[in-house]
C-alpha cells in the first residue's frame, strides 16, 4: 500500500479562554476545538469535511499548517511530523501546503495589485526568480484560472466575488503545492458563481493531481467534490465514508439527521424527504456532555452513550456510534387534504 | 382582490456613481394566504423590493409604481398611514437576528413594546401575551427566558424570537427576508418547518425572500425569479422547477449540486451578474444567456403569460430554448 500524502493521528486543539485580566488562580477554561481526530489523505484525492459551524472543521485545517497551536501528530509524506516543527523548519513545507480562504475579498490585500499578489508567495518560497519569469509564470497561472492577464495592474476591489476567489486560487497554485486546502471556498458566492468555482477547482485537481482537504457546511458542494468525506460534531470525528458511501448509506444518526436537513431544490422529492429533526441547539464546546458528545440531540441515545466515547470504527466506512445502523425508513404520514 | 398587488414598481437609488436601478418594473399580486418566494442572486433587487413595499428604503432611494395593500396605496404613504399597516398587518423578518434585535433591552421589554406601542395593551397583559407567542415558536421555558437579553440566545433561537415578535400583532402578511442564511442547515430546517406550521395556523400571506432554491422548493406555492431588478420568471413552484420555461432559471437550477444525485459536471453560468449603475437596455440576462440573439440586447418584450398562471419575460419562445 502506498504511503498516504497525510497521516493525522490524534489532533487536538485547545484554547484556554482565561483573559489576561484573571487571576493566575483561575480554573482554566478550556476549549476543545478539535479532540483527537484521525485521518490519512493520498496524493490526488479529496476529502470532505462537514459540520456545522463551530464543528472545529476550520480550526482543524489551520492547525495542519501550525496557523494555530496543536498536538497530536501530522505526517507529511510518511516521513515529518509537520507539529515537531520550529517556524523556520516549517517554511519549507509551506509551499507543499497552500490554503484557500472563505472571504475572497478579505483575504487579498486591498493594497496589492493582483500581479503582486499572486507572485508573493513565488518571491517568498523561490527566492532569486528574475523578475520577468515571475511575471510570466504569474500571468500564464491567471490565464489558468480564468482571469484576463492583461489585468494583472489592477487592484482586488476592481474584481467581483468569484474572479478575487480566482485570484485567491491562482495565489496558493503559483508554487505548485501538493495539497490544497480550501476552507469554504465557495459559501460566499452567488449560486451561478458556485458552479465556476467548483468547476475550475475540480478540473485544476484532476489536471495538477492535486491532493485536497474540502471545508464547507453545503453538504451538496462537498459530495459533488469529494471523494471521501469526514463528519465532524463538537470537534470529534463521526463518520468518514467514501462519499457516494456515506450519502447513500448513513450510519451515524447525526449524519443522517445533516443529511436530511438539506433542502432539496425539487418540491416533489422535498415533499417527500423524511426529516429526521435534531431537538435544540448545539451543546457548549467548553462543556461537552460526557461520553458520546451527540447523545443530548441523538434519537438512538441510551444510558450506555453518557459513560463511554463511542471509538471510530476503522475500515473504509468509520463509523463513531454505539448504535449504528441505517436509518429505518419511516414514510411521512400524509397531510389530510 | 388581492391582497398584495404591485403595479410596475422600480427603485433607484442616488449614488456617488450615478443612479442605480435596483428594481426595474416588478408587478405581481399575492392572494391571502398564499406563500410566494423570491428568488434572485445577489444584487438582483429582491431586498429592496421588500424594504419599498414595507417603506424602508434608505434616504436616497426612490421607489415609483404601486403598491396597494387590500384595496389601500402604501407606495410611498406617509407614516401617518403606512406605519399602523406596517406594525399591525406587514410584518417583516429579517436576515440577521443580532442586528434586527436591540442588544440592550431585555427581550420582554421589545416584545411587548409592539403590544403596547400598537394595541395600547398594559404591560403586564403585553408580557403575558409575549410568552405565549414565545411558546408558539416553541422555545423552551418561554416565560423564564423572555427576561434575557438578545446575546444570551442563540441564533436560531434569536431567529424564533423575532418570529414570534413579528407575529404579535398577528399580521396578514409576513415578509421573512433571507430568514435562515445565517444559520446552520440543521437550524434552518427547524425554522423552516416552525415557519410552514405558524404559516398554516395563522393564515396569513408570506413572501419568502432567499437565493436558496431548496428552501423555496420546500416551503412556497408560488416563485418569483428576479434578474437585474425584473421579474424573468413567475409560476406555481412546481411546474417551475419540473420544466423551467427561462434559460435563467434552466442555468440556475443546473448549476446547483444536489445532495440527492450523482452529478458530474456542473453547468455553471458564464460572466456574473449585471452592475446596476449601468443597467442593460435590453434582457438583463442576454451578456450571459445561451440563447440571446441580437434584439435581446436591445429591448425585452414585457412579460406574458405563456401558460395558465405561469409567465415569462424573454424574446424567444420555449420551444426555441432546447
Amino acid at each position: 500500500m502506498t504511503e498516504p500524502l497525510l497521516r493525522v493521528e490524534d489532533l487536538h486543539v485547545t484554547f484556554d479562554l482565561r483573559r489576561a485580566s484573571d487571576m493566575p488562580w483561575t480554573k482554566p477554561r478550556l476549549l476543545r476545538a478539535v479532540a483527537g481526530v484521525d485521518f490519512e489523505l493520498f496524493s490526488g484525492e479529496t476529502l470532505g469535511i462537514v459540520g456545522e459551524s463551530g464543528c472545529g472543521k476550520s480550526t482543524l485545517a489551520r492547525a495542519l499548517i501550525q496557523m494555530v497551536p496543536a498536538t497530536g501528530k501530522v505526517i507529511w509524506q510518511g516521513k515529518t511530523d509537520l507539529l515537531a516543527l520550529t517556524r523556520r523548519e516549517m517554511l519549507k513545507y509551506r509551499a507543499d501546503i497552500q490554503m484557500v480562504f472563505q472571504d475572497p475579498l478579505a483575504s487579498l490585500n486591498p493594497r496589492m495589485t493582483v500581479g503582486q499578489i499572486i507572485a508573493e508567495p513565488l518571491r517568498t518560497h523561490r527566492p532569486g526568480m528574475a523578475e520577468g519569469d515571475l511575471r510570466m509564470r504569474v500571468k500564464a497561472m491567471m490565464d489558468r484560472v480564468g482571469l484576463l492577464p492583461n489585468q494583472i495592474n489592477r487592484y482586488p476591489h476592481e474584481f467581483s466575488g468569484g474572479q478575487c476567489q480566482r485570484i485567491g486560487i491562482a495565489r496558493a497554485l503559483i508554487v505548485e503545492p501538493k495539497l490544497l486546502i480550501c476552507d469554504e471556498p465557495v459559501s460566499a458566492l452567488d449560486v451561478s458563481i458556485q458552479a465556476q468555482v467548483i468547476n475550475l477547482l475540480a478540473e485544476l485537481q484532476r489536471d495538477l493531481g492535486l491532493a485536497m482537504i474540502f471545508i464547507a457546511h453545503d453538504l451538496s458542494v462537498v459530495k459533488h467534490i469529494s471523494d471521501r468525506v469526514m463528519v465532524l460534531y463538537l470537534g470529534r470525528t463521526m463518520e468518514v465514508a467514501a462519499g457516494h458511501d456515506l450519502y447513500a448509506d448513513p450510519q451515524h444518526p447525526y449524519t443522517q439527521a445533516l443529511l436530511s436537513a438539506v433542502p432539496i431544490p425539487d418540491p416533489a422529492a422535498e415533499r417527500a424527504k423524511v426529516m429526521i429533526p435534531l431537538e435544540g441547539d448545539l451543546p457548549s464546546p467548553l462543556a461537552p456532555p460526557s461520553g458520546c458528545v451527540f447523545r443530548t440531540r441523538c434519537p438512538r441515545a441510551e444510558a450506555r452513550c453518557a459513560e463511554k466515547v463511542p471509538e471510530l470504527t476503522m475500515g473504509a466506512h468509520g463509523v463513531a456510534c454505539h448504535f449504528p445502523g441505517p436509518l429505518v425508513k419511516t414514510r411521512k404520514v400524509a397531510e389530510p387534504a | 382582490m388581492a391582497l398584495l398587488e404591485l403595479r410596475d414598481l422600480e427603485v433607484s437609488f442616488d449614488t456617488n456613481d450615478g443612479v442605480v436601478n435596483a428594481v426595474n418594473g416588478v408587478s405581481f399580486d399575492l392572494a391571502k394566504g398564499r406563500t410566494l418566494g423570491i428568488v434572485g442572486e445577489s444584487g438582483s433587487g429582491k431586498s429592496q423590493l421588500a424594504f419599498a413595499i414595507m417603506g424602508l428604503l434608505a434616504k436616497n432611494g426612490h421607489a415609483r409604481g404601486s403598491v396597494r395593500f387590500g384595496g389601500q396605496e402604501i407606495l410611498n404613504a406617509p407614516p401617518r398611514v403606512i406605519n399602523p399597516i406596517r406594525a399591525m398587518k406587514i410584518a417583516m423578518v429579517f436576515q440577521d437576528p443580532m442586528t434586527s434585535l436591540n442588544p440592550y433591552m431585555r427581550v420582554c421589554d421589545q416584545m411587548a413594546e409592539v403590544l403596547v406601542h400598537h394595541k395600547g395593551m398594559a404591560r403586564a397583559g403585553a408580557v403575558a401575551e409575549s410568552v405565549r407567542m414565545l411558546d408558539a415558536v416553541k422555545i423552551p421555558d418561554a416565560a423564564g427566558r423572555i427576561r434575557l437579553y438578545p446575546h444570551e440566545f442563540s441564533g436560531g433561537m434569536r431567529q424564533r424570537v423575532m418570529i414570534a415578535m413579528s407575529l404579535l400583532c398577528r399580521p396578514q402578511l409576513l415578509i421573512a427576508d433571507e430568514p435562515t442564511t445565517a444559520l446552520d442547515v440543521t437550524v434552518q430546517a427547524q425554522i423552516m418547518a416552525l415557519l410552514a406550521d405558524l404559516q398554516r395556523d395563522f393564515g396569513m400571506a408570506t413572501i419568502l425572500i432567499t437565493h436558496d432554491l431548496g428552501v423555496v422548493a420546500g416551503f412556497c406555492e408560488d416563485v418569483l425569479v428576479l434578474y437585474g431588478g425584473q421579474v424573468m420568471e413567475r409560476s406555481p413552484v412546481d411546474p417551475l422547477f419540473a420544466e423551467p420555461a427561462h434559460p435563467y432559471t434552466r442555468g440556475l437550477l443546473r448549476a446547483i449540486p444536489r445532495v440527492d444525485q450523482h452529478g458530474e459536471e456542473l453547468d455553471s453560468i458564464p460572466g456574473s451578474p449585471p452592475n446596476m449603475t449601468r443597467a442593460p437596455k435590453g434582457c438583463p440576462f442576454a451578456p450571459r444567456c445561451n440563447f440571446a440573439a441580437e434584439d435581446c440586447h436591445d429591448h425585452l418584450d414585457p412579460i406574458t403569460e405563456f401558460a395558465p398562471g405561469r409567465w415569462r419575460a424573454c424574446n424567444r419562445k420555449v420551444e426555441e430554448l432546447a
